[in-house]
């Protein structure tokens, strides 16, 4: 009854069984060796995965052109279509200018969530690392584009004006500290969410190795979860992607 | 924790010796998928788009224009059909009055006919019955002379006509 | 025997961070429940507001999954 994802001898394997739930997230070189920053690992194979799904759905599947969609091209439209809206009703006409780049970020995050939920697959987002330079590069991009087309009027953003004058410095550092909190919140959740769905996968599936008999309880639970966790995958692409719409719009309207 | 230390950190996350390999291989990948949808897939995409709205916005200009065609044609079919009814009123119309004046004209003429005739008849009548006066009157005198012989009287034949005349107005009167 | 200790101390201390997950669960359904009965209110303004639905969970729930990374750092990281 003992559960060893690696062939490691701990001390919980003596005593019954070990659920490592987090080896799943674990960065390995394809061809051995040690990590160093150019090795190709397990991150650039689902990487890779997620361009060539990604290029597959957009390129392959609408490559049609039909002025009668295919069923492809209609799922590529309608991913077209639903980042167009999102960009244009959230962050405002002028943003359409961003509309690839918020794109490419959606369609990124989509394509490594749900590769990810594949058995036995490497969750590119769940690594705080790989979010994290996402959404920094999301955030250092939205704050120079306010910069750059409002000048010091950006800092508006700040400065609540229809907050009573006395509220208005204490707000000020509020509205400063939670600016700063973005980032820090934007890859965690990503990483979070995908991280926290996985680990509870495993750990149930843990669960039905060790419950002999009764495995089938953990392995409905492990469906059930699956199921939310596919849902969680597109929810969290999409928060990602309107997310970033949201500071888009900050820079490009910082009226307060 | 012992474990831990044993088999590497626990969270593989917090493994900063894999942090550079995973921004380098996330940087190289944002950059080709970035190159990948802006430059191919969402022209083609948003090109396909335009495409299909302007084939709906002429297709729907096309209808409108139809539907102008067909009530335009529904329109003239209407007059067509105005005109019809009109110029069937109009030739009825004609046909009765020419059938009125030409009746109206044999109606006159036959009855000038018939007066013609009437008159002749009147005239036939007249004379006859003129004739006929005549004759009694002569009848009448002969028959007078005769009596008034037989009687033995010398008749003056002027004064039995006078007399007979006389008798005959008067019966006549 | 410290070590044992510091253990509990650890488990426990992951098991009461978890806690602060109900909270993130009690501001989704708080959310998903206030935006339902907007919308049955008004049917009509509900389909534009389901983009800030999916903000206002997305902040909710980042707060959850702090306490749950949180949970985490407590048992494997520290």
């Amino acid at each position: 009854m003992r559960m060893r994802i690696k062939g490691t001898t701990d001390v919980a394997g003596e005593s019954g069984f070990a659920i490592k739930p987090m080896d799943q997230f674990e960065v390995k070189a394809l061809f051995g060796g040690d990590v160093s920053w150019y090795t190709p690992t397990n991150v650039t194979l689902w990487m890779a995965l997620t361009v060539l799904a990604a290029s597959a759905l957009m390129i392959y599947g609408a490559r049609g052109r039909a002025l009668v969609p295919s069923r492809g091209q209609s799922a590529a439209e309608m991913a077209y279509g639903f980042v167009y809206k999102m960009v244009e009703d959230v962050a405002g006409k002028d943003a359409v200018r961003f509309f690839p780049y918020v794109f490419t970020l959606f369609m990124f995050v989509l394509f490594a969530n749900l590769l990810g939920l594949i058995p036995f697959a490497f969750t590119t987002t769940s690594h705080i690392a790989v979010t994290a330079v996402l959404a920094f590069t999301v955030f250092f991009s939205v704050t120079v584009l306010g910069f750059i087309l409002h000048g010091t009027k950006f800092l508006g953003l700040f400065w609540v004006s229809s907050a009573p004058l006395a509220l208005r410095p204490i707000l000020a550092v509020i509205e400063l500290i939670s600016y700063f909190a973005r980032p820090v919140s934007h890859s965690i959740r990503l990483a979070g969410a995908m991280m926290a769905g996985h680990a509870v996968v495993k750990v149930f599936a843990g669960f039905a190795g060790a419950l002999g008999i009764f495995f089938f309880a953990p392995i409905l639970a492990v469906t059930a979860f699956y199921a939310l966790e596919l849902l969680v995958a597109v929810i969290q692409a999409y928060v990602f992607t309107i997310l970033t719409c949201v500071y888009l719009k900050d820079a490009l309207h910082p009226s307060h | 924790m012992a474990d831990t230390a044993a088999s590497g950190p626990g969270m593989p996350q917090l493994d900063v010796t894999t942090f550079s390999n995973q921004i380098f291989w996330l940087v190289v990948t944002m950059v080709v998928l970035y190159y990948v949808m802006s430059r191919v897939a969402l022209p083609r995409i948003a090109a396909v788009l335009a495409d299909r709205r302007g084939t709906i916005t002429s297709d729907i200009a096309a209808a409108e224009e139809y539907k102008l065609k067909a009530q335009a044609a529904e329109e003239a079919y209407h007059k067509a059909l105005a005109d019809a009814r009109s110029e069937a009123n109009r030739i009825v119309e004609a046909a009765k009055a020419d059938m009125q004046a030409k009746l109206d004209v044999e109606l006159a003429k036959a009855e000038a006919e018939i007066a013609a005739k009437a008159s002749e008849s009147e005239r036939r009548i007249r004379e006859i019955r003129d004739g006929a006066m005549d004759m009694v009157s002569a009848v009448s005198k002969e028959a007078a002379k005769d009596i008034l012989e037989s009687f033995g009287a010398k008749a003056d034949a002027r004064s039995v006509n006078a007399a007979v005349a006389a008798r005959l107005k008067g019966g006549a009167a | 025997m410290e070590g044992d200790i510091a253990e509990m101390g650890k488990y426990i201390g992951v098991g009461l961070t978890a806690i602060g997950m109900g909270g993130a669960a009690i501001g989704v359904g708080n959310i998903a429940g206030n935006f339902l009965s907007g919308a049955l209110r008004n049917p009509s303004a509900a389909a534009g507001q389901t983009a800030m639905l999916f903000i206002g969970i997305a902040f909710a729930e980042a707060l959850g999954i702090f306490s749950f990374l949180v949970a985490l750092l407590l048992m494997f990281a520290v």
